[in-house]
């Protein structure tokens, strides 16, 4: 359980780091808070020859707010999210769901950039992001792109990102004034990884759903962006007597939808079955913190 | 490239300066290199909780750290929480009053963690304590006599902090 030889360098600037990458070419991985890389280090995993730790880039750490949208650049540790009051009033799913993300010393170094490169599909924040319709920055010797986190996320644990590559920031836009967010999840025990969850955020205006963005985690392959249920949800009367109907076929079409992955912690069956619940769920519960429109 | 590099950390209050080879863990480092073996090993890989030490203020996995990464800063390790005139930290009193360990191997983890908990939190409830707790793992003390361990350690600080 220690971590094989590797070369490495702690820069001091971005544009050092993205060149040490760039030299390190496949064989080089971006060190941030190191909670998913150091363990697979260690059970050697993974053993890539170059490690570039970025925490030493004060550039990086930067939680911002910028005309409605949220930034957070790649040193944000969790941790830094659960204080942060523009997060918790702004956007509240997202703090929501990292009061979920593992135990405080965990929190403390995980960073949100190393989670979303790291495309667990069974982690909070790629789902997140995916449910705000957030922006991903990449960042090269070549340049800057952004890409929509759908695009960004390419199945189990893999991004589009390239050999010299590193994410820098990811974006949140503001949801519309009184939209509902939730998210819930259903783990074996807390802070383990979901075995479920689901992310919801509802605009409701006049009591008719106006735009819905619904995301399952923990089915495989990375975020699922239930589609489905969202035009099923869009256009429809929210209220308390046409609610539950509605809710019920959105999660009969989650459950129709997901394709979700068997392994020693749940059957493809179980998981389907906890994607429906929760997805009303999370439905309902959003749907009940929908005002001021 | 080398294969090991000089930090200079201080831990417990006294600055070292050491060549680490750069693969080398914090929770390594501080057993093997500084003889500060208070702080455990159990899973290696972040799940136990019992190589906890205290970063600059906050909690984190000495197993999931590197010694590099110590570079410059401030450690608190189980060796560090005893006053200079030698009196035990209340949250060690506490557990030793509370029977809040059994064999004693992932206390120091728990008092780091619980440490950081009551800086932040000086009055939380059972449920807040028994949430803090929930990344160490202990296979002796079934967790109540820790919790109260910890209730009780809130309970005596604030008195303290009144006097």
């Amino acid at each position: 359980m220690k971590a094989p030889w590797f070369e490495y360098q702690a820069p001091r600037t971005l544009e050092e780091a993205l060149e040490t990458l760039r030299n390190a070419g496949e064989d080089g991985r971006v060190l941030s808070g190191g909670q998913s890389l150091m363990p697979m280090l260690n059970m050697r995993i993974a053993a890539p020859t170059h490690l570039v730790d970025i925490n030493r880039i004060d550039a990086l750490n930067h939680l911002t707010v910028e005309s409605d949208t949220l930034r957070l650049g790649a040193l944000v540790r969790h941790a830094d999210v659960l204080r942060s009051k523009n997060i918790r009033e702004g956007w509240s799913l997202l703090a929501e769901a990292t009061t979920q993300i593992a135990h405080i010393a965990i929190r403390n170094r995980g960073t949100v950039c190393g989670s979303i490169s790291h495309n667990d599909p069974a982690a909070e924040h790629p789902g997140v992001l995916a449910a705000y319709d957030g922006t991903v920055v990449i960042a090269s010797t070549e340049g800057t792109r952004e890409v929509s986190a759908e695009e960004f996320s390419d199945g189990m644990m893999s991004t589009i990102l390239e050999p010299g590559e590193m994410v820098t920031e990811v974006r949140y836009p503001r949801p519309a004034p009184g939209a509902g967010q939730a998210f819930v999840e259903y783990a074996r025990r807390l802070g383990d990884f979901a075995i479920a969850g689901v992310a919801a955020i509802l605009e409701v205006r006049n009591g008719t759903c106006e735009r819905a963005r619904l995301t399952i985690i923990g089915m495989g392959d990375g975020p699922f962006r239930a589609a489905g249920a969202e035009d099923i949800l869009t256009g429809e009367t929210l209220d308390a007597s046409t609610s539950a109907e509605i809710f019920a076929a959105a999660s009969a079409k989650v459950m129709d939808e997901v394709d979700p992955a068997e392994d020693i912690h749940a059957s493809s069956g179980y998981r389907r079955h906890l994607a429906g619940v929760l997805t009303k769920r999370a439905l309902a519960t959003a749907l009940a913190r929908t005002g001021g429109m | 490239m080398a294969r090991d590099q000089t930090i200079t950390c201080k831990v417990n209050g006294r600055t070292y300066e050491k060549s680490v080879p750069v693969r080398q863990s914090l929770a390594d480092f501080l057993r093997d290199t500084l003889s500060l073996t208070g702080t455990h090993l159990g899973c290696e890989h972040g799940v136990c909780g019992a190589c906890t030490v205290s970063l600059n203020g906050r909690s984190v996995r000495s197993c999931l750290t590197l010694a590099v990464q110590a570079d410059e800063t401030d450690i608190v390790t189980i060796e560090g929480l005893r006053s200079e005139s030698g009196e035990w930290h209340q949250i060690q009193k506490s557990f030793h009053e509370n029977f809040g360990l059994q064999c004693g191997y992932c206390t120091p983890g728990f008092l780091i963690t619980a440490i950081e908990l009551l800086e932040e939190n000086p009055d939380p409830t059972e449920n807040e304590v028994r949430e803090a707790l929930s990344g160490n793992i202990c296979r002796c003390s079934g967790y109540s006599a820790i919790v109260t361990a910890v209730m009780a350690a809130a309970r005596d600080m604030r008195e303290l902090q009144k006097k």
